[in-house]
């Protein structure tokens, strides 16, 4: 299920045949190879013997730069795969490496080495120690360390500034709001100045609309930092908005690995087909997705990047019938046309519709 | 009389066991052993354990007596410590630290205290308590932090750790003394050994909650941030778990005081609870009260100080924080104690308060005493009385032998007995129709306790029917330890002290679950009641128990009637809490519907809220039982003839078996009450379901 996209990017992470097996001895049922096409039979057996497979036979790359966003619901198993790449949770099976490192392999010390220079997370309720006023929260890491007086006080503050959380160091948690909390807790995962960040539902315990503003700062910030980011979250909404590549997950095993348009587009089965379902599809489709290959490229055409939404597209396409040109890094790709955008758009429903009268009984839960 | 064929078999085997009561009863003339365990039975086991104490003494008392030593050694610093400190010292640290620590209301009520100790003349006698508990504090929380991680730590050493805090939860504070007497000999330390002893369990219990309720994703913040081992403890778990630390201070100084003050009983410490305790002796009231007054001024000001250490919000110490401004108290604490060491060394009386400005009211105290005794001698009397002919003895020895002309003013004819039995046949005719043979049969066995009274009931009957009791709300393991426990306590022979306990704590314990259950009641509908009974609870709880005893000795003089009015005092407290939280915390969305059905607030209170809050109103029982069982020790000083007092026959004598027999079984007997009253509470829950969550 691997995508077409920065294929060429180097792995910073790469998880493979991953298992995590609660309740009950998982090493007997690895015994003999797993070939790929096992693992949802071996997940059965698992579960009519007793034992809990949260994690089962997750395989994904982590490209350099890259927001690769896990998506799923409550009890699918995404936070148990980031626990497993940070190995907060010991994998029961399967191979993650860092930087071609294999990081299960690690020793204890080796492995506080990572986390204290390679790895930093965020969490759901922040997970901010009570007793620290905000600059010394975020200052944790890096005493923990033993850095220097100096250069601590010179990182803390630039990630304070970062943030925007300037006026607030003196402030214990509890005298902040949900959205001032969680941007200590960023703070302090970027302190150490990772290269691997983990964001685990970092958004969920907000607001609406903060939620929305917080999601643009992160942008902004990945904008500037190009961290390799590993971002769970259980809105997919919220996944299309920051996803460079995401994989939705279901009762532990992966159901599909691509780019925002392509789940849209074609979504692997109907169980992403639902999701997709309510997606304002200009809002999400880019230029790129909705190219008409066939046409050449007129000089008076008006150009757009190819990352433009389609959204973004309309009023242009509304004066310019002829079409959009869409460049990238002074490449034309192709070009845009409002019959394009039709057609991708209606194929798209189509499929949704053609999907609803195939569904007749709801496929039983795990 | 369909209840009457649904009922289960256990119903019937109680029914059965009524009938086997009377039937004792009936044959006690022929067979006294049935009804009375006869001396000749009893198991030598007093002598066994003097005999296995002399042995142990014997082999291993020199070691401990070695310890005994060594500890004395900083326990006498500390005491000359605080007593070669000029008093204004004392006066201005201890101020200024709980200035620091609450604000300038604790300062003053602070000052206040250590005033009153100086101005009433018991400088020494408190100097050399605080010593003790200046030492015995520091060790509690020592070793019950180490037990508490360690507990948290390793799940072996937490299922060794657990029940053996369950056991000396349950053992009243006197049965530690004992052995601890007998192995480290007279003094000081036992006390402080004692003190330490009781004291650290909660310490345990709140360090292992605290630390296993630190959330999991500040655990995994902390381990990201790569911390070690080490580091996560100390640096992340810890600090985070310091609220619920501090709370296990805070009850770990209140017991270590209470303990401290409990064993000066040994003597040889010649501090203010022995002060307590002698004037008490010589019914010197006055004397005894103003020396209680000290000791319940140290336990409020302990209470709220290390209280206030708990709840405090950190705070940013600001600027660059050097040494000077991290430890700024604690060098402003110094320096103001040997700035006013130096004034002491100008100013005499600031060094040693003159004799001569000491205030004894006692006499004063004393007079007031006799004249409110000597003024209300009818009421007094009345009450007493009262009490003792209609309630209490009725319970003790039975109907049959209270009622005389001289106690309730007529004899109790064969037709007044007649009538009796016909009215509770009746009754137990009626439940059986109404209710079934189980509850019919409980109210028989209740109308022969009466009539015969609770220490004249064969003991086989009382025995067998706890078993089943046991079984009914613990299952089949509760059953057996019931039935071995009971059995113990009647082949070590102390079966009718036994009973004697039971039955003076088990009245208490009913009246003031009672009295608790509707003061609670009242406090959770109003307000102002809540208010007002707050304080009260407050200063309760803190007290340590002996002073508790203080006025009711006063009023009511030594005896029966006084012991159960202190233990009432004390133990209506968890009734109290326990029954209005319960009350006040049943989830709001069942209240909201029943309101919007219309429920009057009547029908709220019964038919919603008194249902919903029962399984935590009988863990409000369980701690009163617990509280009761815990004064009923200490109430033995103003005369009660139960375990409690065999348990000063030993201390007194040094007679180890007898007070170590009598101690075990006021173990026992709370423990049963413990895993039964418990049961009930889970029986409720269970019926009830987990509850909403809100």
């Amino acid at each position: 299920m691997q995508t077409r996209s920065d294929e060429s990017a180097p792995a910073k992470l790469a998880c493979r045949h991953l298992w995590k097996v609660y309740r009950g001895e998982a090493a007997p049922y690895f015994e003999r190879e797993v070939s790929a096409g096992d693992a949802g039979a071996l997940a059965r057996r698992m579960r009519a013997d007793g034992a809990i497979p949260a994690v089962a036979d997750v395989t994904f790359d982590v490209h350099v730069g890259e927001i690769f966003v896990i998506m799923g619901l409550s009890g699918s198993g995404k936070s148990t795969v980031v626990r497993c790449l940070s190995r907060l949770v010991e994998p029961s099976h399967g191979e993650v490496r860092l930087d071609r490192e294999d990081l299960l392999g690690k020793s204890d010390r080796e492995l506080i080495d990572i986390r204290r220079h390679k790895m930093g997370m965020v969490f759901q309720s922040f997970g901010l120690l009570p007793h620290l006023n905000v600059f010394d929260n975020i200052a944790f890491p890096l005493s923990l360390q033993g850095l220097p007086a100096p250069e601590r006080n010179e990182r803390v503050s630039r990630v304070i500034q970062l943030v925007g959380l300037e006026g607030r160091e003196a402030s214990f948690p509890r005298q902040l709001s949900g959205g001032q909390q969680q941007r200590v807790g960023i703070a302090r995962s970027l302190a150490a100045e990772p290269e691997l960040w983990f964001l685990d539902e970092p958004f969920s315990a907000l607001d609406p609309l903060i939620r929305r503003q917080m999601q643009d700062e992160f942008l902004h910030i990945q904008n500037t930092l190009k961290k390799s980011i590993v971002f769970i979250t259980h809105d997919f909404l919220e996944a299309l908005r920051i996803a460079d590549r995401m994989m939705i997950m279901r009762d532990g095993m992966v159901v599909q690995v691509g780019t925002p348009a392509d789940l849209i587009l074609s979504p692997a089965d109907d169980y992403v087909a639902e999701f997709t379902e309510d997606v304002p599809m200009v809002r999400v489709l880019k230029a790129s997705d909705v190219l008409d290959s066939s046409r050449t490229v007129q000089p008076e055409m008006p150009q757009r990047d190819a990352d433009t939404t389609v959204e973004d597209l309309l009023p242009v396409l509304s004066t310019h019938r002829e079409g959009i040109a869409m460049m990238r890094d002074g490449v034309s790709l192709g070009v845009v046309t409002a019959a394009s955008v039709i057609s991708a758009l209606a194929h798209d429903r189509h499929q949704h519709r053609h999907r609803q009268q195939r569904r007749a009984p709801e496929p039983p839960r795990s | 009389m369909s209840r009457l064929a649904a009922s289960r078999p256990r119903d019937w085997i109680r029914a059965v066991l009524v009938l086997a009561t009377l039937a004792l009863l009936a044959l006690q003339d022929v067979a006294g052993w049935l009804v009375v365990y006869p001396d000749a039975w009893v198991l030598p086991i007093t002598p066994w354990l003097n005999a296995f104490m002399v042995w142990c003494v014997d082999t291993v008392g020199p070691g401990f007596r070695a310890f005994s030593a060594t500890v004395d050694v900083p326990m006498t610093a500390v005491r000359e410590l605080l007593n070669w400190l000029p008093w204004s010292v004392v006066l201005a640290v201890l101020t200024f630290v709980a200035w620091a620590a609450a604000g300038w209301r604790l300062a003053l009520f602070t000052g206040f205290a250590v005033l009153y100790m100086l101005i009433i003349g018991y400088w020494t006698e408190s100097m050399n308590s605080l010593a003790l508990v200046a030492i015995s504090v520091p060790t509690a929380v020592g070793v019950g932090f180490g037990l508490g991680a360690l507990a948290f730590l390793s799940g072996r050493a937490e299922r060794v750790i657990a029940p053996g805090l369950d056991l000396m939860q349950t053992v009243p504070a006197f049965a530690y003394l004992l052995p601890i007497l007998l192995l480290f000999g007279f003094g000081p330390v036992v006390g402080l050994i004692a003190s330490v002893l009781y004291a650290f369990p909660p310490m345990v219990r709140n360090t292992r909650l605290g630390l296993a309720r630190v959330s999991s994703e500040v655990i995994e913040a902390g381990l990201m941030a790569g911390a070690t081992p080490s580091q996560l403890f100390w640096r992340v778990r810890t600090p985070s778990a310091l609220r619920q630390i501090l709370l296990g201070v805070n009850q770990t100084t209140m017991a270590a005081f209470s303990m401290v003050i409990i064993a000066s009983i040994i003597g040889g410490t010649a501090d203010i609870g022995w002060e307590v305790l002698l004037t008490m002796r010589k019914a010197q009231f006055g004397e005894s009260l103003l020396a209680g007054i000290v000791i319940a001024l140290m336990a409020m000001v302990m209470d709220r100080l290390t209280a206030a250490a708990a709840t405090a919000e950190p705070k940013d110490p600001g600027g660059d924080r050097g040494l000077f401004a991290r430890h700024r108290n604690a060098f402003i604490a110094v320096g103001l104690g040997l700035a006013v060491g130096l004034l002491a060394e100008l100013i005499p009386f600031l060094k040693a308060y003159p004799e001569a400005w000491e205030i004894y009211p006692a006499q004063y105290l004393n007079d007031a005493v006799t004249w409110l005794v000597v003024e209300h001698a009818g009421t007094i009397n009345l009450i007493k009385s009262w009490a003792f002919f209609f309630v209490m003895l009725p319970v003790k020895t039975g109907l049959a032998q209270t009622i005389t002309p001289f106690t309730w003013g007529f004899e109790f004819t064969p037709g007044l007995k007649a009538g009796y039995v016909a009215l509770a046949l009746a009754l137990v005719l009626y439940m059986a129709v109404r209710r079934g043979v189980g509850r019919a049969s409980s109210i028989a066995f209740l109308a022969i306790l009466l009539f015969f009274g609770l220490t004249r009931l064969p003991w086989p009957a009382l025995l067998a029917m706890a078993t089943l009791l046991g079984w009914q709300l613990g299952g089949l393991r509760l059953a057996l330890g019931t039935a071995a426990a009971l059995g113990f306590l009647i082949v070590a022979g102390v079966w009718p002290q036994a009973m004697l306990s039971v039955y003076l704590c088990g009245l208490a314990v009913l009246l003031s679950f009672a009295l608790g259950v509707g003061l609670g009641l009242l406090a959770s509908e109003y307000d102002a009641v809540s208010a007002a009974l707050r304080p009260i609870n407050d200063t309760l709880q803190t007290m340590p128990l002996f002073v508790i005893l203080i006025p009711f000795v006063m009023i009511f003089k030594i005896g029966e009637f006084t012991a159960l009015l202190a233990i009432m005092a004390y133990a209506v407290v968890p009734a109290i809490r326990y029954a209005e939280h319960a009350l006040r915390n049943v989830p709001a969305q069942v209240v909201e519907a029943a309101t919007c059905f219309g429920c009057t607030r009547r029908q709220l209170l019964w038919r919603v809220k008194l249902p919903l809050a029962m399984p935590v109103i009988m863990l409000g029982l369980n701690q009163t039982i617990m509280f009761g069982i815990a004064m009923l020790v200490i109430a033995a000083l103003v005369g009660t003839n139960g375990l409690g007092q065999q348990v000063y026959i030993g201390l007194g004598d040094g007679d180890f078996g007898v007070g170590i027999v009598a101690g075990l079984g006021m173990a026992f007997i709370a423990m049963i009450a413990d895993r039964m009253t418990q049961g009930v509470s889970r029986t409720w829950q269970e019926r009830l379901g987990p509850t909403p969550r809100q």
